[in-house]
């Protein structure tokens, strides 16, 4: 349901995937220099929802990035409170996630800054009902009351950082 | 008493050096954790189309799922959990492991859960 805007509110960043994959393995275990953990800082607080990921929310480009994508979908996390990032689309990125986050794969969520976890952690969180907790406690989706307003709240202004 | 699975979907007949090494890993895991189980499934075939896949030299050995079964995840959250078993596992991601799929329960979790299968 929220999928159109989310489309239309994200950056065509697909390219195809660079094929660098071991040039990405050298660099995977260096310290990231503070520069770059300055930028990731910001990058995880751009948003209320952030996620790291391969692909788009539009055309995911692995399995495990699919599966969150659904299940934040599902719980209707609105397009004006996510920021999605294609790993695949910078490999310093995607080499530098991993060690800021010291999370050795992706997806990779952030709730207002803090790391939540990958595909299984999300999995996890969203049939035990801890997700949908975590999103409300976090002002990311509204807390269903009994006289239930449907959707979310008037969106916030649209911003995109990169 | 541990009962240590080692499950293998893949088509493949023997365990790549990939599965071996964390085999030997998991051993490591069974010192550190006291596991009632452990199991090892090879899904790297799943994902041989993956566009990151395609030009990995070690293409069989890529996707694992892993379950682990201990009391020493008591108390522990899932993230807690998680790391744990990632930090055995370091070398091998630096190595070319891409997906590990967790699954880490406590003994008390899986009887309430009904999915024994241990």
């Amino acid at each position: 349901m929220f999928r159109p805007s989310l489309r239309s509110s994200l950056r065509s960043l697909h390219r195809t995937a660079p094929s660098t994959l071991l040039a990405s393995r050298l660099v995977a275990y260096r310290c990231i220099s503070d520069d770059v953990r300055a930028k990731l800082q910001s990058a995880v607080k751009a948003s209320p929802v952030v996620l790291f990921m391969k692909g788009t929310p539009a055309e995911p480009q692995c399995g495990f990035s699919r599966a969150v994508v659904q299940i934040l979908d599902l719980h209707g996390v609105p397009a004006e409170k996510m920021q999605t990032y294609n790993v695949l689309a910078d490999q310093e990125l995607r080499s530098s996630i991993k060690e800021f986050s010291e999370w050795p794969t992706v997806p990779q969520v952030y709730v207002n800054g803090e790391f939540i976890g990958g595909c299984d952690i999300l999995i996890g969180m969203h049939q035990s009902g801890e997700l949908e907790t975590l999103l409300e406690n976090n002002g990311v989706i509204p807390k269903i009351e009994d006289s239930a307003s449907s959707e979310a709240e008037a969106p916030a202004s649209e911003k995109a950082t990169s | 008493m541990n009962n240590l699975q080692h499950a293998r979907n893949s088509p493949s007949s023997s365990p790549g050096p990939v599965e071996i090494s964390i085999r030997e890993k998991v051993i490591m895991l069974t010192a550190l954790l006291q596991p009632a189980s452990i199991t090892i499934t090879n899904d790297s075939w799943q994902h041989r189309h993956h566009s990151a896949m395609r030009d990995q030299e070690n293409n069989g050995e890529t996707h694992f799922s892993v379950q682990v079964v201990s009391d020493a995840f008591e108390k522990k959250t899932t993230m807690q959990r998680h790391r744990i078993v990632y930090s055995a596992l370091s070398d091998e991601f630096a190595r070319g492991l891409h997906a590990l799929s967790l699954k880490t329960k406590t003994v008390a979790e899986v009887a309430a859960s009904g999915d024994g299968r241990s």
